[in-house]
């Protein structure tokens, strides 16, 4: 456990370091799925740093493809790739780009950052794994705010008609996107209600930085019969950052300099 | 009078016959299957066809998963959902990450008929065409149509086929060799160049037979290649005839017309007349008035050479 608690904070160390050496990227959104992220790569999932490819690895999709830089921490920490390149996120010529491309970084299942669309190919991969009599999982995470894409609903209701009980969306549920308050905006509310009508299994963690609560609902996604799983977790925004808490301003900004410092001694403390 | 059949009828056959041989491939279609007949492969390998319901976004960002894992989908729908509705999850899940996806849309151009303008694509070659990775081909019978289908399994990364509802001449044979990025030489001449693409190879054959009675040597490419396109053929045809016409059922903005004036510009620039829809939407009707009044006959191509020939 203590392990996991390390391993979260110095991704989301890494998170804040590297947004605020690209003077761009979305923190709020990263740090709020930082312990999605930890429990998959450290606990949950198949995968295996000195093969990526390997074929039956279970796959993670970044729906909410702007988070980038908690996958892309999340990557190095396991050792997909040298955590020095961090430092080059959003740089001419780097491999981690604005949002993440599957033909450059080690370990990253699927191009994304059109939201939407992630849950979309992961219901495809899901499929494509039935087809083959595979075991492995199809994780997605998407943001609340991302349900507002009318091609979500599009891939939900393929995903409960195929029966594709092997996939298991995530959802951020930090209640704001840039423009606002998720509900303020464009309300995607009752978020669980509307899966369980397109017929997913539904969960709900209601501390969604807790790795136990995350676990048990991991656990429970696995076992479902015959349905695809939604685990709509509530967290915060730029959790963990105090003045980038439950901040809209946060989603798609670097830190300064000193923001940075203030930022790491709080993760630090 | 030579066998008629669909692009979209061989397409359906065909898939059946390269679904025997690649047990990776399968095809999805969105509510269409009757239509695109993707359906003839459903009741011949029901298990590999998946219908994804009227969710043309969805149709093709599924696609894009099963090919991760190794698939070969060819997600099927008509031109204008296709290209139109779903056309950014094409750039950004297919072509973005260089998937093996093959994105063959049916009902293309004027020629779908009676449905009208709202059914009927003329921007869907401009909107594949632009996007990087992309392989754009536009077949004028069914014999190309296999052919294409072919080279789109060779090729590992996405493939757009531009198909037709309404049955055309069947222009080739078995001995038919199709080559991506090279045009077809279907007929020489020395006085001007049509450049014709998808079903509108046929009217180009006929306007040069027209031209012929009038004294007129007029040279035929076959440009089911759109991307890549044949650059030494069009530069060939600029040198040597000094005239070309282009014709295709497509907007004359955005497709082989403006794919053939990029070439032209770039290496020999000459007189170029486009034949092909000239900016407007189309409407129900019949194919073959249709194709009268938006300019897409061999007449029109015969005008079309003349005017060329005298901009010389």
């Amino acid at each position: 456990m203590a392990f996991l608690e390390e391993t979260v904070r110095g991704i989301r160390k890494d998170i804040v370091k590297m947004i605020g050496k690209a003077a761009s990227g979305h923190p709020g959104g990263s740090l709020s799925s930082a312990e999605i992220l930890t429990l998959l790569y450290f606990e949950q999932m198949n995968v295996d740093e000195n093969n990526p490819k390997k074929e039956d690895r279970d796959r993670f999709v970044l729906s909410k493809g702007h988070a980038a830089p908690v996958l892309y921490a999340t990557l190095a920490a396991k050792g997909f790739f040298p955590r020095a390149e961090l430092e080059n996120l959003r740089q001419l010529g780097s491999i981690l780009q604005g949002h993440p491309d599957m033909n450059k970084v080690p370990g990253v299942d699927m191009s994304t950052g059109s939201l939407g669309q992630g849950i979309s190919v992961a219901a495809g991969m899901a499929l494509a794994a039935k087809m083959d009599n595979k075991s492995h999982q199809i994780y997605a995470l998407l943001g609340d705010g991302e349900l507002q894409e009318g091609l979500v609903w599009e891939a939900a209701m393929a995903a409960s008609h195929y029966r594709l009980n092997n996939l298991i969306a995530f959802v951020d549920n930090n209640n704001l996107q840039i423009d606002g308050a998720i509900c303020e905006v464009m309300s995607p509310f009752p978020i669980d209600a509307k899966f369980a009508a397109f017929g997913w299994n539904v969960i709900t963690v209601e501390e969604g930085h807790d790795f136990d609560e995350l676990r048990t609902a991991v656990e429970a996604a696995k076992k479902s019969a015959d349905k695809p799983t939604v685990i709509i977790c509530k967290t915060v925004k730029g959790k963990c950052v105090s003045f980038m808490e439950n901040n809209a301003g946060w989603h798609g900004k670097g830190p300064n300099a000193d923001e940075v410092k203030q930022a790491l001694a709080e993760l630090e403390a | 009078m030579a066998e008629k059949k669909s692009t979209r009828q061989a397409y359906g056959e065909y898939l059946v016959k390269l679904g025997e041989k690649n047990q990776n491939l399968v095809v999805l279609d969105a509510d269409l299957s009757g239509a695109t007949k993707t359906n003839i492969f459903k009741n011949a390998c029901p298990e590999r066809h998946f219908n994804v319901g009227i969710a043309e976004a969805n149709l093709m960002g599924m696609a894009a998963g099963l090919a991760t894992a190794g698939k070969i989908p060819f997600a099927s729908t008509f031109a204008i959902f296709g290209a139109g509705r779903a056309y950014e999850i094409i750039r950004n899940s297919i072509c973005y990450p260089k998937l093996n996806v093959k994105i063959a849309l049916t009902h293309s151009g004027i020629s779908v008929g009676e449905d009208g303008g709202s059914h009927q694509s003329i921007e869907d070659i401009a909107l594949m065409r632009v996007i990087p990775n992309m392989t754009v081909l536009s077949p004028a019978d069914a014999i190309e149509t296999e052919k294409m289908m072919d080279a789109a399994m060779a090729i590992n990364g996405p493939v757009y086929i531009r198909l037709g509802r309404s049955d055309v001449p069947v222009l080739f044979d078995e001995s038919y060799q199709f080559e991506v990025g090279k045009a077809g030489l279907l007929k020489s001449g020395e006085d001007v160049t049509i450049i014709a693409t998808g079903l509108m190879v046929g009217p180009a054959l006929e306007a040069a037979e027209l031209l012929k009675t009038e004294g007129v040597s007029a040279r035929v490419l076959n440009m089911g290649s759109i991307k890549p396109i044949d650059v030494e053929a069009i530069e060939d045809a600029a040198i040597n005839t000094g005239a070309i016409v282009t014709a295709e059922e497509h907007s004359i903005i955005g497709g082989l017309g403006s794919a053939v004036a990029e070439v032209l510009c770039d290496v020999a620039p000459v007189p170029l007349e486009r034949v092909g829809v000239k900016d407007v939407f189309g409407q129900s009707g019949k194919v073959a008035p249709l194709m009268e009044k938006y300019g897409l006959t061999a007449k029109d191509i015969v005008t079309a050479a003349k005017k060329a020939i005298e901009r010389k």
